[in-house]
């Protein structure tokens, strides 16, 4: 365990420093952006938000986070599950 | 690959396994079907070693050949699209890379370096459609989630190198043998992510056709194109195209992993036409296989104005799973008359077959239609078969012009 977490941390940080300067990518403001940008973005860009937007409703973004975390071993924590739904149907959500 | 070991390599040359691009701020011709949010974020910039491409996605880099490059029947290396499931794609050095073949069903575990690749077997060559599975998967009424795919996540190149068969027979096949798999270099970010692994049946893997190639119309290939081996199943989609292949692994059980199922499958029987998988298939789904027959109009757009009098050329390639194209049909009144088109020079059933067909407007507001048929006549669809991962999008276009 301990040294998934290091890995998942060093993840982060060289994602960081590899791909913050080409991925031009900002996310609408609202309650929920800074986990969805915490836990998605080790293994993805976000630009995957909008597009697969705006069409998925919160069941829809529902069961993409939820493929995130049985599929691809997303880490996301059992408490961020509803602020990362919610704001990602609230703000790239089906109209 | 183990995604430690992996990631590890990665960081030591952090340069060149970033994607690093550059937006030139220009607004690529997009199917009206898209999403909005795919429109927005498909920008065209460029990857190392490619022209500006319509961006889908940063990392994993997924980027889509913009539609003028289809007006000659082979895609240019530089601009032939771009697609990855996971984000650690180390940089491969053609001198230490080495092709390892085994696996339980294999007599004899073998390891190969490229030199000795290309010196102890039969050159082999071809002219083949690589197309995504999910090729025009934003054109989906109702959208379905994944990557927005307009008409460009597909190409058509010359590939060289040699044939699988030949290496597994060097191997030695056991009778027992059912599927051969795949692994490339690339792999999960995390270590809880599955790794890209795919498998053909071992009949596939033993045809003449399959091959490993080296290089792509004459060069060796891209970096982002799997440098400096992939797998070329012709015929079928690009998700067994394996790109930087380090391992081949024949197998005496079938492959079960996340890409073999639930990923990449048609409802079972739905499109009864296509290839059988049938160590794969299940009474629900079985795995995607050949491509459907389907056709692109390059010549004209959806909207463009003509002059009545005008003669319009609508032009284009063609192209199926493999069993070659026989026919292009064309009408300019919205199907009420077709007229067959001219067909460009034959590439290989594999291949693009570009096409051309050219009408005076009328008084009437042209609708132009184009659909191909194949050597067993199959053909395109008028509506869309709805599946849930959005494969096989091959409706016939329907492109209305403007008089102006």
């Amino acid at each position: 365990m301990k040294s998934k977490r290091w890995i998942v941390a060093a993840a982060l940080g060289a994602a960081g420093v590899a791909f913050a300067a080409q991925e031009k990518v900002t996310l609408k403001e609202g309650p929920g952006m800074d986990k969805v940008r915490a836990n998605c973005v080790a293994c993805h860009s976000l630009d995957y938000i909008a597009l697969n937007s705006p069409f998925l409703d919160e069941k829809g973004w529902d069961a993409v986070v939820t493929k995130m975390q049985k599929a691809f071993g997303a880490p996301i924590k059992e408490e961020d599950r509803k602020p990362i739904t919610e704001y990602l149907s609230r703000y790239y959500g089906k109209r | 690959m183990n995604a430690r070991r992996r990631f590890l390599a990665g960081l030591a040359i952090p340069a060149v396994s970033a994607v690093t691009t550059r937006s030139v701020f220009a607004a690529p011709w997009q199917p009206a079907e898209l999403p909005e949010g795919a429109i927005g974020e498909g920008r065209l910039e460029s990857l190392p070693g490619k022209v500006p491409l319509i961006k889908r996605s940063y990392r994993p880099p997924n980027f889509e050949t913009p539609i003028d490059f289809f007006r000659e029947p082979i895609t240019r290396n530089d601009a032939f699209f771009v697609r990855y499931h996971l984000a650690s794609i180390p940089p491969v050095d053609a001198k230490t890379w080495r092709l390892k073949v085994g696996g339980d069903a294999a007599k004899q575990p073998l390891e190969f370096d490229l030199a000795r690749l290309r010196k102890e077997f039969q050159p082999a060559e071809l002219v083949a459609v690589c197309q995504c599975s999910g090729n025009r998967r934003g054109m989906f009424q109702p959208h379905v989630q994944g990557v927005e795919w307009g008409v460009g996540a597909m190409g058509n190149a010359r590939w060289s190198g040699i044939r699988l068969r030949d290496l597994l027979q060097r191997a030695g096949v056991a009778d027992n043998a059912v599927e051969v798999a795949f692994d490339g270099a690339d792999g999960p970010a995390m270590e809880g992510t599955p790794d890209f692994l795919k498998s053909l049946p071992v009949e596939r893997a033993l045809d003449e056709n399959t091959l490993i190639a080296f290089e792509m119309n004459g060069k060796p290939l891209p970096h982002f194109n799997g440098f400096p081996a992939r797998l070329i199943v012709p015929g079928w989609t690009g998700t067994y195209w394996m790109k930087h292949l380090v391992s081949v692994e024949v197998r005496s059980k079938p492959l079960g992993n996340f890409w073999m199922n639930p990923a990449y499958r048609i409802p079972a029987g739905l499109f009864p036409k296509v290839d059988h998988f049938k160590t794969q298939e299940n009474a629900q789904n079985q795995p995607i296989t050949d491509m459907v027959v389907n056709s692109l109009v390059t010549s004209v757009r959806d909207g463009q104005r003509v002059k009545r009098g005008q003669m319009v050329e609508v032009a284009g390639v063609a192209w199926d799973g493999g069993r070659g194209i026989r026919d292009v049909e064309i009408s300019a009144d919205d199907g009420k008359s077709w007229y067959l088109a001219l067909l460009g020079n034959d590439l290989g059933r594999f291949s693009f077959r570009t096409f051309s067909h050219k009408f005076r407007v009328g008084e009437a507001a042209p609708v132009v239609r184009v659909r191909a048929y194949n050597t067993r006549g199959e053909t395109q669809v008028e509506k869309l078969i709805f599946n849930p991962a959005g494969y096989h999008h091959n409706v016939v276009q329907r492109i209305r012009l403007e008089v102006a």
